[in-house]
This record gives C-alpha cells, sequence and structure tokens, in this order.
C-alpha cells in the first residue's frame, strides 16, 4: 500500500511549473493539499473538547476546593486525595470493584470459549444460533439490572424460592457483600458472554482446518482438539477479551447503582464500586474536588491493570496480532459497554 | 475404529478417495468445523438461548400481572396475566413522561449515530487513501486514545457543560458521542481494503474535486461497514446510562434514565416497573430483529481484523 501513488500527486504535477498558475488551479492544489486535514479534523476538535480538554483538567480539578454548586475555591494541593485514600469507603469500594470484576470476567470467559466451540461446527440454521446468543447484548444494563434485582430479591425473588423449595437456605443476595458481588457479576455475564462468544467464535474459524485433521490423525478425541488445539489457537484473543473486559469492569457503575431503589451500594455500601463511590462524592456530597481525585486514582489504577496485561500479552503471545488491532476491539467493547 | 477418518483417507489414499468417501458416509463427523453437530450440541445451545431469553420473559411476565400476583408469586407463572395493556398504559401515564424520554433516545441514538459515522467514514477516507504529512503520527494517535478510559472525564465535562448552560439539554449528552476514535479506526481499516485506488483515480480525472470524490466513490464503499458502525453506535448509545443520568437530570430523560426515575419513585410498584423495562427494550429488540444478521457480522469481522 504504502508504494502506491495516492491520486493527489499525480494530479497536481499536472500543471506545468513554467507556466502561470491560474485562480482555480490554485484552488485545487489547495483543495488537495488541505482535504485531508479537513477531513481528519472534526474528529481531532472534538475529541479535544469531550475527550482529552476533560480528562486532563479533571488533575487541575482534583487540586482544589471545588463544590457542585460554588464552583472553584482555594488551591489545596494534594489535599483532596489524601483524604480519599483515608476514607474506608474508598477502599471498599476499590475492593468490591475487583471482587465484581473477578466473578465477571472469569466465568464470563469459560462460559464464552465453550459456547464458541459448540457454535464452531456446521450448524444448522447457523445465524439462529448466533442471533440467539447475542440477544441479552442489546439489553439496557439499567433494565438488565432492574430484572435481575427482583430474581436476586431478598425476600420473595424467584431464586431464594426456588432454592428453598429445594430444601437448601435462601441466600441474602442484597444485604451481604459476597452474593450481592455474584448477583451484580451474573448480570455483567449475562449481558456480555454471546458478545464475546462471537469474537471467540471468529478466531476458531481463523484456526486451519489441517491444524484438526492432524489432530485426528494423531487420534484426539473432540475433548482433546478443544483443550489442545482450539484453546491454545485462540489464546491470543481470550488474553485480549480479558485485557478488554479490565478497562471496562474497572468502570463498572450502572448495575451497582441500579441494584436498589437507593443507589448508595448497600446500607454497608457492601456493593459499592469505585465509580459509584465518584459519583456519591461529586454530586451527592457536590465534592467534585474529591471525585475529581477518585477519578485520577481510578486511572491510576487501569493504567497499571493496562500494564500488567502488556506485559502478560507481549510475554504470551508474542506471535499474535498487531497490536494497534488489540487496542481497537478494547475501544470498541469499551464504547459499546 | 470402525473406518478411518477422512483426513487418514487423504493422507493414505489421496484426495479423490477421501472426497468419495465423504459423499458416501452420511453424518460427516469431520475434523473440528466440518463436523456435523448431533442433539447435544443443539440442546446444550438451545438452554443457553432459552436462559438469555428467560429475563426478558420474566419482565413481561411481571409486566403482565398485578402486584398482588407478583407478591404471591415469587416465581411466575409462565402463561402471562391479562394486566399487560393496563400496565403499559400506567407507565406512559406516569408523572415520567415516558414519551419524552423514548422521544429523547431516538433523537440521542440517531445523532450520535449519524455524526460519528459520518466524521469516522470522512477521517476513515483521509487516513486510508490520502497522503499527507503526519498521517502515521495521527493515525497512531486516535488508535491510542482508543484505550483512554474518557468516562474517567466527567467532572470537568459536567463543569464545561453548566458554563455552555446545556445541563438538562440534550445537546449535552450528544456532543461528547459525537466522535469515537474506534469508529476512525474501524472505517480507516475498512476502507484501506475495500476502495480501490483506481476508483479515486478515475474520478479525479474525471475533474472531481476532493470533496466531490469523496461523496461520491467513497462513501459508497464505505456503506456496508458505515451501517454496522451506525447500528453499534446507536445500540451504544441507546444503553448509555451514566453520563445522561448526570447531565440530564429529572426533567428531560432518556430511557435508562427513566427508568433509574421509575424505580426510585414506584420501587414497590413492580409491575409498572417491569412494564416500563419492557418499553424500554421493544425498539431495540425490533432492530435487532432486522438487523441482528449485521450486529453479528460485526462482531465476528471486527474480531477476526482485531
Amino acid at each position: 500500500m504504502a508504494t502506491q501513488t495516492a491520486p493527489p500527486r499525480s494530479s497536481s504535477h499536472a500543471a506545468a511549473p513554467a507556466r502561470r498558475i491560474g485562480f482555480s488551479q490554485r484552488l485545487g492544489r489547495m483543495d488537495v493539499k488541505l482535504s485531508p486535514y479537513l477531513y481528519i479534523s472534526p474528529f481531532f476538535i472534538l475529541f479535544a473538547i469531550t475527550g482529552l480538554f476533560p480528562l486532563l483538567y479533571t488533575g487541575f480539578v482534583s487540586l482544589h476546593e471545588w463544590d457542585l454548586l460554588g464552583g472553584q475555591g482555594d488551591f489545596v494541593g494534594f489535599q483532596n486525595f489524601t483524604d480519599v485514600l483515608g476514607q474506608a469507603f474508598f477502599w471498599k469500594a476499590l475492593r468490591n470493584t475487583f471482587s465484581i470484576f473477578l466473578l465477571s470476567s472469569v466465568p464470563q470467559v469459560i462460559i464464552a470459549l465453550v459456547l464458541a466451540s459448540l457454535l464452531h461446527a456446521n450448524l444448522r440454521a447457523r445465524t439462529f444460533w448466533r442471533m440467539g446468543v447475542l440477544l441479552p447484548y442489546i439489553v439496557a444494563p439499567v433494565a438488565v439490572t432492574l430484572v435481575f434485582s427482583k430474581m436476586f430479591a431478598d425476600e420473595s425473588g424467584m431464586i431464594n424460592t426456588i432454592l428453598t423449595n429445594l430444601g437448601m437456605s435462601p441466600i441474602e443476595w442484597h444485604s451481604q457483600a459476597l452474593p450481592a458481588h455474584i448477583a451484580i457479576a451474573t448480570m455483567v455475564n449475562f449481558r456480555w458472554t454471546g458478545y464475546n462468544t462471537l469474537i471467540f467464535l471468529a478466531a476458531m474459524q481463523a484456526i486451519p482446518k489441517d491444524v484438526y485433521e492432524a489432530a485426528v490423525i494423531d487420534g484426539a478425541g473432540r475433548l482433546r482438539q478443544f483443550f489442545s488445539v482450539t484453546i491454545p489457537m485462540v489464546r491470543p484473543t481470550v488474553i485480549f477479551v480479558v485485557v478488554t473486559s479490565t478497562i471496562g469492569g474497572l468502570q463498572i457503575y450502572d448495575e451497582p447503582r441500579m441494584y436498589d431503589q437507593f443507589g448508595q451500594g448497600g446500607n454497608d455500601r457492601q456493593w459499592l464500586t469505585t465509580t459509584l463511590y465518584l459519583y456519591e462524592l461529586g454530586w451527592r456530597n457536590t465534592n467534585l474536588g474529591r471525585a475529581a481525585a477518585v477519578a485520577w486514582l481510578l486511572f491510576l489504577v487501569i493504567v497499571i491493570f493496562a500494564l500488567i496485561n502488556n506485559v502478560l500479552t507481549r510475554r504470551i503471545a508474542s506471535d499474535a496480532t498487531p497490536s494497534t488491532r488489540r487496542i481497537a476491539r478494547a475501544a470498541r467493547r469499551r464504547s459499546t459497554r | 475404529m470402525s473406518a478411518p477418518s477422512l483426513p487418514v483417507i487423504r493422507q493414505t489414499a489421496g484426495a479423490g478417495a477421501a472426497r468419495a468417501a465423504a459423499r458416501r458416509r452420511k453424518p460427516v463427523d469431520g475434523a473440528g468445523p466440518d463436523r456435523r453437530p448431533r442433539w447435544l450440541t443443539y440442546t446444550l445451545l438451545g438452554l443457553f438461548i432459552a436462559g438469555s431469553a428467560y429475563p426478558l420473559y420474566f419482565a413481561f411476565l411481571l409486566a403482565s400481572s398485578t402486584s398482588a400476583e407478583i407478591a404471591q408469586n415469587p416465581v411466575p407463572s409462565f402463561i402471562p396475566g391479562g394486566e399487560f395493556i393496563s400496565n403499559i398504559k400506567r407507565v406512559f401515564e406516569a408523572d415520567i413522561d415516558i414519551w419524552q424520554a423514548m422521544l429523547n433516545s431516538i433523537i440521542v441514538s440517531t445523532a450520535t449515530g449519524v455524526s460519528v459515522v459520518m466524521f469516522a467514514t470522512l477521517a476513515g477516507y483521509s487516513f486510508a487513501k490520502l497522503r499527507f504529512r503526519g498521517r502515521r503520527a495521527l493515525l497512531l494517535f486516535v488508535i491510542g486514545t482508543m484505550a483512554v478510559p474518557t468516562q474517567l472525564g466527567i467532572v470537568p465535562l459536567f463543569i464545561v457543560m453548566r458554563e455552555l448552560d446545556l445541563v438538562g439539554s440534550l445537546w449535552a449528552v450528544i456532543l461528547p458521542g459525537m466522535v469515537t476514535a474506534f469508529g476512525v479506526f474501524w472505517m480507516t481499516q475498512y476502507l484501506e481494503a475495500a476502495l480501490p485506488y483506481e476508483l479515486i483515480e478515475a474520478a479525479r480525472v474525471d475533474g472531481a474535486s476532493m470533496f466531490r470524490t469523496f461523496w461520491s466513490v467513497a462513501l459508497p464503499a464505505a456503506r456496508p461497514a458505515a451501517a454496522m458502525l451506525f447500528l453499534f453506535t446507536f445500540i451504544a448509545s441507546w444503553t448509555n446510562f451514566f453520563w445522561p443520568s448526570i447531565v440530564l437530570g429529572t426533567t428531560n430523560p432518556t430511557l435508562p434514565v427513566a427508568l433509574q426515575l421509575l424505580q426510585a419513585g414506584f420501587f414497590k410498584d413492580i409491575a409498572l416497573i417491569m412494564a416500563g423495562v419492557v418499553v424500554s427494550v421493544v425498539p431495540l429488540l425490533l432492530l435487532f430483529v432486522a438487523a441482528g444478521r449485521q450486529l453479528v457480522a460485526g462482531i465476528m469481522q471486527g474480531a477476526v481484523k482485531g
């Protein structure tokens, strides 16, 4: 591609250098020179205003006293950070966020892999099965949570009633931390497992068929094919899905916000997450300075996770696809989350 | 082993023999993807899909019952009750304006979808097919920004929107969603492969201006990828909650925000809340029925490329 001559250059050669350049020709030249920049400028201008500037300005806000209604106050240095780091709720929120993230990503990847390998066959009505798996993706997290929080109700909830009928004791899905995390993780899994299944399926379809044939010749059964051919061949994709879900998963907000009608992460803040805490500081306690500090701290956590992931990926998948593509998938996953 | 598998036949007796054997065998129990699956695969997939669809059906069941029935039967009967229409009516009559919320959601999702596709196609065409100084560096910058969690910029974003007097206005939701780095990257990738230089050259030789070339040559070529990008953007903004809930407040909600208001105001009236859930899901369900095929293809293409 790089060796090919792009059309603009050839057309500008058409103007003979000796002749005086007419107005329309000069206009044409400007057109050729400026158009590429003109076409990319909307993205850069809008991103600078609505993406980059706010992110950097968060740093500025976090160093000031800043009230939601009163606006900018005194410069306080790192006071907001030390205040936040001294709050038990902050650490609780961070712990809850990690716990929910682990509970949602690990089972999700495992189930998605199994489903993808089921779909990775010469199925009848192939499109139907693929669409069926994707169905939950179109339901807004807010709606998902309203439905699941009713199913997971502590008293007279469907799941507890079933448990009781089966002779088990009911679980306090709301009032206890770990069950609440499991319930919230279930909602995340509900919405994203099918989506990831299709990503894995695409990766599996890219595996050359002769690898399977070789395995069959060597006497591998279906299970052995799955563990010794499919899994190793899609491992880069698995890692990337995990990486991508990290960035989105650590910012989880909708599900914990809607898990009960108060939206404070429970009586004991047992399902308070970092982003929910950010909201509470900024918009309930009207302390935007501290909210900005939490935003920066969460940003730091995400960067650390990304770096760890990066090291892991490099080591495990050194022969994978170009790195730009990984980030692309990460971004899409996040933007559609 | 009763008979050698097809690859074995191919290896020992040649490709022709393998093909002949494949024709003779009825259920081809080939390797990996060629395998015709048995009932177990269909059963497992069917169970999973039924499980994924059940929460939606659960919402419908509750939306068609009275609150007393819901309180009596935590596990709803599989046959819907008779209150569906009246519950839906109650949602639309509640003091949260659901019509307005629906309209707002349609406006916001369509506006961001069109804008993202338009700007991403323009930029993607430029990056993929035009030559200019700094092209590589700028493209790398776009790709880099995809990994930035911009959601964390909400505090200043809110301050800015208040300065512009846009809090409570749909513009506050539309503006930050008008471009996505992913969109630019997606269109760049697609146009690089799908748009031959010859077409652009032909248009230029015929005297088309740069923009005319984009409009009449690049835009039609970009259509399949643009449609998928529109779908994903539309769904993402339809389901978006965090930023709209902060900046729109209670007066001018989108559907997810309206659902939160329903929950806060009527948390005892489960039937009403579930009717609201149904109302918010149905438009995307229709979209899914119409364009689910494209969604599947979009995810799988992105994955292969990505």
